[in-house]
């Protein structure tokens, strides 16, 4: 290392001496530790090396995963921090490091995933001036961050880092990003210790509760007759399993999940109603346009949950329990807005809420399940043509696992397979990018998943399209060691597009067949044991060696090339009109 | 739901990058920023932005909360014009000799409320305060006499009924404490300034 002569800073005065001298890469890592981080995914290069070359003293204390590309680093930090509940943290360089993050941080951004994301930046003298790898990656990642800031001086770096962790973690979650220059890093400077952040004066994440709205929408909950509750990724973020499960079982409201909410309620639970959505159950789609009172919580109504908007609950008064202020009215609007930390308010309404069982209302989503078991399930869970199907598939892997695994998916029709059927016996198992739908995320998310959750089993169920856009991470599990299960259910389609294509688009395949590569020889290339099955008796023994073998293992299932999922809301139709064809 | 001019005024920290925070807001949903100002308020550190869109007002109220939403924004409210004391600046560059042979300079100033700000041989600056209409009117007026340059500033507004913000702000750090906020000081002495 050839230190600039400019940055090193003056000759210090005898009393200053007390304080010790540090770098600004010292210091964010110091920062780091004082954060409670442990684990860190990263991509070293020239803009960032002040960094990785003081990690090369704090290796006891920061673990460093290095990813294959920064865009798996950045899924696996969100695997990370949706199975660990905690922030995840990224290292990447300037330039096309900084830019190849910019996916996962509108992943993380739309999924509420908090996110600490470090990249070095050229030197400030040379900021502006289109210096080698230099973009400008603040305005670059401002519309997909919760906040983003750039250092140019190293006595900015503990204040900096405290807020992005505190921002980032509190309210509702998001990706943060700091851009530091690598003057910054390198400078010496009297550090004092790192203070943790605990307030910023423009920034306010947790809403006071008021009462009389909770009053009020107690009122509507003990009048309704057919209440139904849609919960969201809200109830986990908050913390609030426990008490949304009290507020569930006193009130004895039938209640329906997104996507990301899966597994705030166990599965088996009787008062859980299914999916929600284009590809959700047949019951709390078609009842959600006949409820009285809808109590949404968490949650944002996302148009692949409500379909069109103009015929969503037209009927229903609705109740919106949510932390954000933007989400209350911008898509349905409330009749009784809740605006708080659901942790806070969903005590206050189960204790102000009546004891009920409402047995008839429940037993139209349990006739529901049924018409739906016997138009879909039945069929995609035991079938009795030749080919696998992919439901079948998460049916046996279920059984075997039992609800205890973290089923991290990729996107497209196994990912709604996942969902569907994959039973959760506790939250944070489910980890899936929602609102983004991004391929390529399941392989490295679920590398960071069993970093933040190394007791449990960590199954990826992944396309033959989105493994191929993130494979470069089966060297990530090669170096690291680390177990990850990987399921690749292969239709030799881009199945979703396909699906749309043949219902939408009169069968006019355009580009969705994908050719793949001998998968088991790609991961046994990568050191990675693997197998191939296309039979059906083949398939339980292959699942059990896929559990059962010693560190990771890439299972890739042949199934059925043309299959289409159904229930479906139809892009443009209401939730009502779900089809169960 | 019907559009008309909105008043956004919003109250945020002083810091590189908020300024494209807020605009995307608005980019991202097409919509069209009439003007935009942005200054320091009374409170030291907390700057002031007023924006004006031409919008219905649930749009305005979705922007609003997105707009206070951002880690560095403090505060937003917006007003239709009625609800706001508005004012917006003119300039007007036109020839001296013109506009001393052929107008009466003198009736000009008087019937605009304009004032000089600049007598040069070859050329001389007008300026003048007010609503759109009032500006525009001097920009017909001096059109025949060869007006060389003319710019309008951004709209700055005052909300009739507001306290001003320290009082919101000391609300705030009620509720949630951190440190001291330094507030203008003549704010606490109102009385005595401003008593006539
Ligand atoms: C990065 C990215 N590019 C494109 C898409 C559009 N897309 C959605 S699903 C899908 C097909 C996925 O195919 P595959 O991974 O094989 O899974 P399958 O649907 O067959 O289960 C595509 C291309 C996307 N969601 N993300």
């Amino acid at each position: 290392m050839f230190p600039n002569p400019q940055l090193q800073s003056a000759p210090a005065s005898p009393e200053a001496l007390a304080v010790p001298q540090v770098s600004g890469a010292v210091a964010l890592l110091q920062g780091l530790v004082a954060e409670g981080v442990d684990t860190i995914f990263g991509y070293p290069g020239g803009a960032i090396i002040p960094i990785y070359d003081a990690l090369y003293d704090f290796q006891e204390q920061l673990n460093h995963v290095l990813v294959r590309h920064e865009q798996g680093g950045i899924h696996a930090a969100q695997g990370y921090a949706r199975a660990s509940g905690r922030v995840g943290v990224v290292f990447a360089t300037s330039g096309p490091g900084a830019t190849n993050l910019v996916t996962g941080l509108a992943d993380a951004q739309i999924d509420s995933t908090p996110l600490v994301c470090i990249t070095g930046q050229v030197f400030a003298h040379l900021l502006g001036t289109d210096a080698f790898q230099e973009t400008d990656i603040l305005n670059i990642t401002t519309p997909v961050t919760k906040w983003n800031h750039q250092i140019t001086d190293a006595r900015d770096i503990p204040a900096a880092l405290a807020k992005a962790f505190y921002i980032a973690r509190s309210g509702r979650p998001g990706p943060v990003l700091l851009d530091i220059t690598k003057n910054a890093q390198l400078q010496l400077f009297e550090h004092a210790g790192y203070e943790p952040c605990t307030h910023i004066r423009s920034y306010r994440p947790r809403p006071v509760v008021r009462p009389e709205y909770v009053q009020r929408a107690a009122e509507l909950i003990n009048q309704a007759q057919r209440p139904l509750v849609l919960w969201g990724q809200g109830v986990l973020l908050g913390s609030a399993e426990a008490e949304f499960r009290e507020f569930i079982e006193k009130s004895g409201i039938p209640a329906a999940w997104t996507i990301l909410g899966a597994g705030a309620l166990p599965t088996g639970h009787p008062l859980n109603v299914g999916m929600l959505g284009m590809h959700g159950n047949y019951g709390p789609n078609v009842l959600t346009n006949e409820c009285d009172v809808l109590i949404a919580i968490g949650m944002r109504f996302d148009d692949r949950v409500t379909g069109r908007l103009d015929k969503y609950a037209r009927q229903a008064q609705i109740i919106h329990l949510d932390i954000d202020p933007t989400e209350i009215d911008k898509n349905v609007t409330a009749t009784v807005p809740v605006w708080g930390d659901c942790k806070e308010t969903l005590p206050l309404l189960t204790q102000l809420v009546a004891a009920r069982q409402h047995p008839a209302w429940r037993q139209r989503f349990r006739d529901h399940d049924a018409e739906e078991v016997a138009a879909v399930i039945q069929d995609e869970l035991f079938p009795t043509q030749d080919e696998l199907t992919m439901g079948e598939v998460i049916h046996q892997l279920n059984q075997l696992t039992q609800g205890e695994a973290i089923i991290v998916t990729d996107v497209g029709q196994h990912q709604m397979v996942a969902c569907r059927y994959a039973r959760l016996n506790h939250p944070r198992l489910s980890i899936t990018s929602g609102g983004l739908g991004t391929m390529g995320f399941a392989l490295p998310a679920a590398i960071g998943a069993k970093y933040g959750a190394p007791h449990r089993t960590v199954v990826a169920v992944i396309g033959d399209g989105g493994i191929q856009m993130t494979i470069q991470e089966l060297g990530t599990i090669m170096q690291t060691g680390i177990e990850v299960k990987i399921l690749l259910l292969n239709n030799q389609f881009l199945g979703m597009v396909r699906q749309w294509q043949e219902l939408f688009h009169e069968r006019r395949y355009s580009a969705v067949e994908i050719a793949s590569p001998d998968y088991v020889t790609v991961a046994n290339g990568y050191g990675i044991a693997a197998r191939r099955v296309e039979h059906r008796p083949d398939l339980q023994p292959a699942l059990r060696q896929l559990l059962s073998h010693p560190g990771s293992f890439l299972l890739e299932v042949r199934v059925t090339r043309e299959n289409n999922i159904f229930p479906m809301v139809p892009q443009g139709c209401g939730v009502g009109e779900i089809r169960l064809k | 739901m019907s559009k008309q001019e909105y008043n956004i005024t919003a109250y945020t920290e002083n810091q590189v990058g908020l300024l494209n925070r807020l605009a995307i807001i608005f980019s991202r949903r097409k919509i069209n920023i009439e003007s935009l100002n942005t200054s320091p308020s009374e409170i030291e550190g907390i700057h002031r932005f007023n924006i004006v869109v031409h919008e219905s007002e649930e749009v305005v109220r979705k922007i609003a909360r997105q707009m206070e939403k951002q880690v560095e924004v403090l505060k937003v409210y917006f007003n239709p014009n009625e609800e706001v004391i508005w004012q917006e600046m003119a300039l007007y560059k036109v020839p001296t000799d013109v506009i001393a042979e052929r107008a009466l300079v003198e009736r000009l100033l008087r019937e605009h409320g304009a004032r000089v700000v600049l007598i040069r041989k070859d050329y001389t600056v007008f300026e003048t305060t007010g609503h759109r209409e009032e500006t525009d009117k001097l920009l017909a007026v001096l059109h025949p006499y060869g007006l060389i340059e003319f710019v309008r500033s951004a709209r700055i507004a005052i909300i009739k009924t507001s306290q001003g913000f320290h009082h919101k702000l000391r609300e705030f750090e009620r509720q949630q404490p951190g440190e001291e906020v330094s507030e203008n000081e003549f704010l606490d002495r109102r009385d005595k300034v401003f008593s006539m």
